[in-house]
Parts: structure tokens; C-alpha cells; sequence
């Protein structure tokens, strides 16, 4: 009976504790009362108790998540490119108002400058009037409002220069018309005459002083000068009255659009002391979005290249991620199958493998792959494939600590009882090796290669950040980096190399938590 | 001991020179080569020799036309005399080169190796004390945090902060733009300014293996009986801890320090390279990308020697300070 007490105030008391019911039908000394936990459920108790290390794991996993699945998130992809219009000025054209006389003539020697000198001052005279100069007699005569003919002695009819305000330029070419062309259409036009003929055909000229052939404009005169300042710009008749237009009403810009439908701003500014307008063409050009700042569409900006940085820092943490775990892969295979060779059969296999892993131990590895890289570099290696060496060679060049350790362990485990009784068994030696010690060996190896995977990610960084690891188009964190050997972007552009940095940081710290909690895990014995 | 050492030495030098064999191969084995380069350069001019006709020239006077195996037949004789031959890159012997930047290299590596036990060992051990303490989580964060920044990054921050916002140091370089101007000890000032963000970076990238190294020996040795004992018999907790337990974490600690000694010499390949000092590191990284090869056979097997020579100082060590330890 009071047995039977006992145990109901026992399971009572298990059921306040919030023990299932079932166990409470148990004996006190029944095992199946402890829960028992395989050493892996243990590992993994001890693990999460361990708040750091489980914050490193918080932080890989987000990691994982950015750089695995954030590419498909994203909008962009690794390699587009960004474009934006940047608007140019450049200076197009000059405007002049003509209120000086100049002199047109059939050639320069026909009116050199010492008669036009005379000129003026006979000119001041009166509207008509001779002259001499150099052994020739001159006449001039006002042919209309603003033009002066002047004849030379020797041919009355056919003037040899004229004076004038206003000049003529061809519609359809920067070619300078003829002469006694250029002399009709400016008495016609400032005898506001509406028609002329020259050599037997008639042209019409309107107000505006355009020369028409029938439907076909050929020339116009006008008081303002209009020159391109690049020589290939020709002018055309329409962009000068629009021009006019803008300088009458006294704007400052106006936009035109030419015959092949470009339009473009142009800026007018005066300049009082040469009594000219000078017109800059504002061409938008598309350029690449380089180092934009961080906005709604571009989270944190865009790079040299105009490609977007979160999505570049996204596929970055993948390459650099897939490179860890290769590189990783690779040392931990080579490492676990020399390191158990060695340990296990001892002798010249050992020794000979020991020495092995001393030349590796030896090697400066880091010299020897900023060669190889410099090599790659020479021989133009396609970027796939060069990550593809140096997974190989990082992994190639780091088994050494890996097999150290596994030799170690093995040489330990070796002489242990359960190794006695596996051998007693009568198992092969590959069985013995690969079931019975490398397990064994497990839980080092994990925390091994958790560490070193933080450094491995760290070691392709560095050397894509010397631009000998990883290259462009494929993005890594250690190449978006690279960017802050240019002072300026290192100054100016925090949005370019912070980010990167952080995100290595973070990853690599927490490859290190995780490891060293893992360590604490696996071996309860160094608490205290 | 004697025969231990010689023993030891003797495997050294068959690994070193199984080292430089190797290190020999692949640099002979580059596909392209400072040599054509050269070559190409001077077959460019006008009214010069074909590029064959240059390569064949250059690879004889270079001694670059034996096969691989007399070549470094060659190259180990000349070596054991002492000579490694001229520098393509510097055009001056590799052994000069090597005396002008070394010691630059060495400076910057004893300052922070000194700071770097300093500030390390006695964080290790409050951290080992007051274990599972605050303390002991951010010391522990920290350290990881140190060990896992990537140098660049480090550096490139240091240099926005100090070189471009607050302007204390100058970007990069050894020398300032007046350096010719100033008294001898402004030189030598001068120097020292150009040298903080470097040994800075050295420091902090390096001291956390060491912190972590300290605390897991600190805590091992807290764990042993006689600890145990000492707490038994009374005696104040400082006593236990500066008194038995300090000097035998030294044991390891030593050995650590001691057989990282060497490295002092072989400088800091990224850090000189990021702050352009013309040290060992950066004067071999330049080599190295040109393509010279007695320079980057020079320093590489030279580093293959440190570290050689790191481990036996270490094991030798091992044994002298720990009495238990018996070598044979």
C-alpha cells in the first residue's frame, strides 16, 4: 500500500512538472524514465545553449539566404548595366550683328586694306563720292540702305568691292556664292525689291531677305552673322531665324529640331564686349550609371560599371561562398584520405607522407598563388576557368594542417580497445579506416573545417582584391573591394567598398563562432 | 639534444631543398615570362634583332637556356655561395635589394609582435579567469572579430578615417612630401608617422590568435590539480592565478612566440603592399607580378627557411622550458 502511495505522489509530482503521463507508469528505477540523448542530439543541446555561436549561425544563415536566393530576388541581374542621360555643353554656333561694314569682293587683292582705309573716309564725305589709292581712281555709290558699291576706274560697270551691312550665305552649303550673285541679291534685298534677275534667270526674294530659284531657296541675307564654331556644322537656314527669334524676344534658350528629327536644347548668353551671342548645344548623351548613390531603385547604388551593388554583393557572396566550400571540399578530401593512410599503417607510408605534409607546410602559399595569379593574368585566362584554378590550387596547397590533424587523432584512436576488437573482427583495413576511426576523427574535422573555411573565403578576397583571384564580370566580395585602391572611390563612395567589407566580416566571424562553438560542443571536458 | 638538433637540421635542409626544387619548377615552367616581355620590348625598336633572335640573347645572358634540373643544379651551388644572382625587376644583385627593404620589414614587424603580446597575452588570461563572465564573451568576440578581419578591408577603413577625414597620416608611402627638408630627426619622426597605421593594422589582424591561444592554455592549466591544490591550501586567488597558473601557461606561449621569431624577418606581404611601404613584402610582391625570377625564388625560399627554422626553435624550446618534455 504504501508502495502504491509512493508512487502516486511520485507521478503526481512528474505530472506537475509537466511530464508526460505515459513515463510516470514507470518505476523509479526503470531506465526508460531518463531520456537519453544520442552524443549527436547532445552535441547539438550543448551547441544552442551556447547563445554566441548561435548568432553566428543566425548570421550565415541570413548570409546563405542574401547571396543563394537574394539573386533571384533581385530584380537585376549579376552583369546589367545601367545607363543614365548626361547632358553636355559644348559651344555650337556665335551670332554677330553686323554694325561694322564689310567688304565683299571678287578677290582680297582686288580692295586691299589701305583703299578701304580711304574708303571710309571719302565714305564720311557724302553717298557718293571718288577716291585714290595706289595709282587707282575709285567711285562708290550707294546702291541701297546699307550697301556701297565701289567701282574702280578701269571698269565702271561691275563693281569691285562691295561695303555693306548685311550678308549673303548660301541655303544649301557652307560654299560662298558668287560674287555679282551676292551683288544683285543685296540690292534687291535692300531696295526691297521682290524679284531679280541674274544671269538670265529670275529669283524672288521675300522680306526676310530668302532667296528663292522658283520653290527652291538658295540663298538669304541677312544683318546677322552666323557662324558654327566646328567647322563640319553647317547652319541651316531654319535653326538661324529660330535663332533670331530667341534673340529678338530676348530668351535665353530655345530647343530646335532638325531635318533628321534630333532635338536639342541650345543656351544663349551675350557677351556686350564683342557684341556677340554665343549658343551652346546641350546634347544628352547616354552614358553608363557609375558610382550613383544609394536610391529607391539602386539600394546601394551602382559600381564602375554601372551594375547594380546589391545585386553584384549578392552574386558575390556566392562565388565567395561556392569558393569556401570547394576549396574546403577539396583539402578535407585530400587531408582525411593521406592523413588516414599515414596514421593508420605507420612505417615508410607514414614517414613518406609526414615529409610530404612538411614540403606543403613549407611552401608560402600565398607568394606562390599571387604568382600564379599575375601568370593567369599574362596569359589572358577566362575568368570560369581561372576560378576554377584557383579552387584547385587554394585546395591543392592547403591538406597539409588536415592531414597533420587526422594523423594525429588516428595514431591515438589506433591504440584504443574498440580498435583491438574492430581488428578482431576481422574487417578489412579500408572497413577499419573509413567506419570505425574517421569517425572518430569527425568532430575535429568539423571544427577544423569550419575555421578554415573563414579563412579560405578570407584568402580568395585578398587576392581578388589585389586583382589576382576572382575577376571581372563575376563579382566576388574581395573584387568589389578592389575598387577602393582608386583614393577617389575610397573618399567619395562609401556605398562601393563598406558593404562588401561588412559582409565579409560578418561571414567570416561567423564561420568562426560557429567553429568555435562547435568545438565547445564537441568537447564538454574544457569547461569548467 | 645535439643529436636531436642535427637530426632536425638535417631533415630541414632535405625539405627546404625538395622546397626550392619545386618552387624552382613552377617558376621555370611559367608560360610567360619577364624574359619575353623584355624581348618583345626590344625586338619593338627600330632597326633592332627579331624577338627570337632577343629571346635566345636574353635566356643566355639571364641563364635561362640550361634545362630545369642543371638549372637549379646551378642555382643551388650559386646559392650555397651566397650569391642569387641580379634582379630583373631592380637591376641590382637580390641580395642587396633584399638588405634594403628587410630592415624596414623588421622594424615594423618587432614594434607590432611587442605591442601584439602586450595587449594579447594579459586579455587572454582575463578572459581565461573570469571565464563565461561579459568579459570574457566580448574578449572572445573581439578576438574573432580581429582574427576574421580581412587585412584591405582594415586597412582600407583605417585609411578613410585617419588619412581622409581627420588627415593625421599620409595615404600610403614611408617618407612625407618634405622628407629631404627635415632634420635628421625629423626624419626619422617622419618615418615613424608614415609607419603607425601599418603596425596598427599589423596588430589588430594578429592579435587574436594569439588572445584565443592564451585563454584556451590559461584555461587548460586552470583545470589541473595542482591548481586545484593551491586553491586547497589557501592561497589567494591571485596567487593561484599570477603565481602557478600564469607561469605554466607561459610554457606553450613561449614556444608560440618564440618559434614565430623568424617571421619577424619575412614581412607583411598585403599590409606593406596596401600602404606602399618598401619593405621585404612589397618589394617581393612587385617582383613576384613582374615575373623575376632570382627575386621571387630569393624571397620564397628565404620564407621556406623561417618557417623551418620557426619550427625547430619552437620544438627546441618546447623542450627547455617544459622539463617534462624529453626529445630524442
Amino acid at each position: 500500500m504504501a508502495d502504491e502511495k509512493t508512487k502516486d505522489l511520485i507521478s503526481q509530482e512528474i505530472n506537475a512538472q509537466g511530464q508526460s503521463a505515459e513515463e510516470s507508469e514507470y518505476s523509479l528505477n526503470d531506465d526508460r524514465r531518463v531520456r537519453t540523448l544520442s552524443p549527436t542530439a547532445l552535441v547539438v543541446k550543448r551547441f544552442l545553449r551556447n547563445r554566441v555561436a548561435v548568432t553566428g549561425l543566425v548570421i550565415l544563415a541570413f548570409m546563405f539566404v542574401f547571396s543563394f536566393i537574394g539573386g533571384f530576388v533581385s530584380p537585376y541581374r549579376e552583369d546589367q548595366l545601367f545607363y543614365r542621360y548626361d547632358s553636355q555643353n559644348k559651344q555650337y554656333a556665335a551670332l554677330t550683328e553686323n554694325t561694322e561694314l564689310r567688304y565683299l569682293t571678287e578677290s582680297d587683292s582686288d580692295f586691299p586694306s589701305v583703299a578701304r582705309a580711304k574708303f571710309v573716309l571719302a565714305q564720311k564725305q557724302g553717298k557718293e563720292g571718288t577716291f585714290e589709292s595706289g595709282g587707282t581712281n575709285y567711285s562708290f555709290k550707294e546702291e541701297g540702305d546699307g550697301l556701297i558699291a565701289i567701282y574702280a576706274e578701269s571698269d565702271p560697270s561691275n563693281p569691285v568691292a562691295l561695303a555693306t551691312y548685311d550678308t549673303v550665305s548660301s541655303s544649301t552649303s557652307n560654299e560662298k556664292l558668287p560674287f555679282g550673285f551676292q551683288h544683285a541679291i543685296l540690292v534687291a534685298a535692300t531696295n526691297d525689291q521682290p524679284s531679280f534677275t541674274y544671269e538670265g534667270k529670275t529669283y524672288t526674294i521675300d522680306d526676310g531677305g530668302t532667296v528663292m530659284d522658283g520653290d527652291v531657296e538658295v540663298a538669304y541675307a541677312s544683318r546677322y552673322v552666323a557662324q558654327a564654331i566646328m567647322p563640319d556644322v553647317f547652319l541651316t537656314r531654319s535653326f538661324k531665324e529660330q535663332l533670331l527669334e530667341a534673340v529678338e524676344s530676348g530668351d535665353k534658350d530655345f530647343v530646335f529640331t532638325d531635318e533628321d528629327g534630333t532635338t536639342a536644347e541650345y543656351t544663349l548668353s551675350y557677351d556686350a564686349s564683342k557684341s556677340t551671342w554665343s549658343v551652346l548645344q546641350s546634347t544628352s548623351t547616354r552614358v553608363f550609371d557609375t558610382y550613383s548613390s544609394p536610391s529607391a531603385e539602386h539600394w546601394l547604388g551602382t559600381d564602375r560599371n554601372g551594375m547594380d551593388m546589391l545585386t553584384r554583393l549578392m552574386y558575390g557572396g556566392r562565388v565567395s561562398l561556392y569558393i569556401g566550400f570547394i576549396v574546403v571540399f577539396i583539402e578535407t578530401a585530400i587531408g582525411v584520405v593521406l592523413g588516414g593512410i599515414s596514421g593508420y599503417c605507420g612505417g615508410w607510408v607514414d614517414n613518406l607522407i609526414m615529409r610530404a605534409v612538411d614540403v606543403f607546410y613549407c611552401i608560402p602559399s600565398m607568394p606562390i598563388i599571387i604568382i600564379l595569379g599575375a601568370t593567369m593574368d599574362a596569359m589572358r585566362v577566362d575568368p570560369q576557368v581561372r576560378m576554377l584554378y584557383l579552387m584547385l590550387l587554394l585546395g591543392f596547397l592547403g591538406w597539409a594542417g588536415i592531414a597533420r590533424l587526422v594523423r594525429g587523432q588516428i595514431l591515438s584512436l589506433r591504440e584504443q580497445e574498440f580498435m583491438t576488437a574492430a581488428e578482431a573482427t576481422g574487417i578489412r583495413a579500408s572497413r577499419r579506416i573509413f567506419r570505425h576511426l574517421i569517425p572518430n576523427v569527425i568532430p575535429q574535422l568539423i571544427v577544423t573545417m569550419t575555421m578554415s573555411l573563414g579563412s579560405t573565403i578570407i584568402t580568395e578576397a585578398t587576392l581578388s582584391f589585389l586583382g589576382l583571384g576572382v575577376k571581372f564580370p563575376f563579382a566576388s566580395w574581395g573584387n568589389i573591394i578592389n575598387d577602393v585602391n582608386d583614393t577617389y572611390v575610397l573618399t567619395n563612395y562609401w556605398f562601393i567598398w563598406i558593404p562588401a567589407g561588412v559582409c565579409l566580416l560578418a561571414t567570416v566571424l561567423a564561420f568562426n563562432l560557429v567553429g568555435d562553438g562547435l568545438r565547445d560542443a564537441f568537447d564538454p571536458k574544457m569547461k569548467r | 639534444m645535439k643529436k636531436y638538433i642535427l637530426k632536425r637540421l638535417l631533415i630541414s635542409a632535405v625539405i627546404l631543398v625538395l622546397v626550392a626544387f619545386i618552387i624552382y619548377v613552377l617558376m621555370r615552367s611559367l608560360p610567360t615570362s619577364y624574359l619575353e616581355q623584355v624581348a618583345r620590348e626590344k625586338s619593338m625598336q627600330p632597326g633592332s634583332k627579331s624577338f627570337e633572335e632577343w629571346m635566345e640573347q636574353l635566356s643566355a645572358t639571364y641563364g635561362m637556356d640550361k634545362g630545369i634540373i642543371p638549372g637549379f643544379l646551378s642555382w643551388c651551388g650559386r646559392a650555397l655561395r651566397g650569391d642569387f644572382g641580379d634582379s630583373w625587376k631592380w637591376t641590382v644583385p637580390v641580395t642587396q635589394k633584399f638588405h634594403e627593404s628587410v630592415w624596414i620589414s623588421f622594424v615594423m614587424g618587432a614594434i607590432s609582435f611587442v605591442f601584439e603580446i602586450i595587449i594579447a597575452i594579459p586579455l587572454g588570461i582575463i578572459a581565461a579567469t573570469k571565464q563565461y563572465t561579459k568579459t570574457d564573451y566580448t574578449i572572445t568576440i573581439v578576438a574573432l572579430a580581429c582574427f576574421s578581419l580581412p587585412t584591405f578591408f582594415f586597412a582600407s577603413l583605417l585609411k578613410l578615417v585617419f588619412c581622409v577625414h581627420l588627415g593625421w597620416f599620409d595615404l600610403g608611402g614611408l617618407i612625407g612630401r618634405n622628407y629631404e627638408y627635415l632634420s635628421p630627426a625629423g626624419q626619422l619622426l617622419d618615418k615613424a608617422n608614415h609607419l603607425v597605421l601599418p603596425i596598427v593594422t599589423l596588430v589588430v589582424i594578429s592579435i587574436g590568435s594569439l588572445m584565443r591561444y592564451t585563454r584556451t592554455n590559461m584555461l587548460e592549466v586552470l583545470n589541473a590539480d595542482y591548481i586545484r591544490t593551491a586553491r586547497a591550501k589557501g592561497l589567494p586567488e591571485s596567487k593561484v592565478i599570477y603565481h602557478h597558473a600564469f607561469r605554466n601557461t607561459l610554457i606553450p606561449l613561449v614556444t608560440m612566440l618564440g618559434g614565430s621569431l623568424p617571421g619577424l624577418f619575412a614581412g607583411a606581404l598585403i599590409t606593406e603592399t596596401l600602404y606602399s611601404i618598401p619593405g621585404i613584402g612589397y618589394v617581393s610582391y612587385q617582383s613576384m607580378v613582374a615575373g623575376d625570377i632570382p627575386f621571387s625564388m630569393f624571397y620564397l625560399v628565404f620564407m621556406a627557411i623561417l618557417t623551418l627554422l620557426g619550427n625547430l626553435i619552437s620544438d627546441i624550446l618546447y623542450a627547455v622550458v617544459d622539463p617534462r618534455v624529453r626529445i630524442a
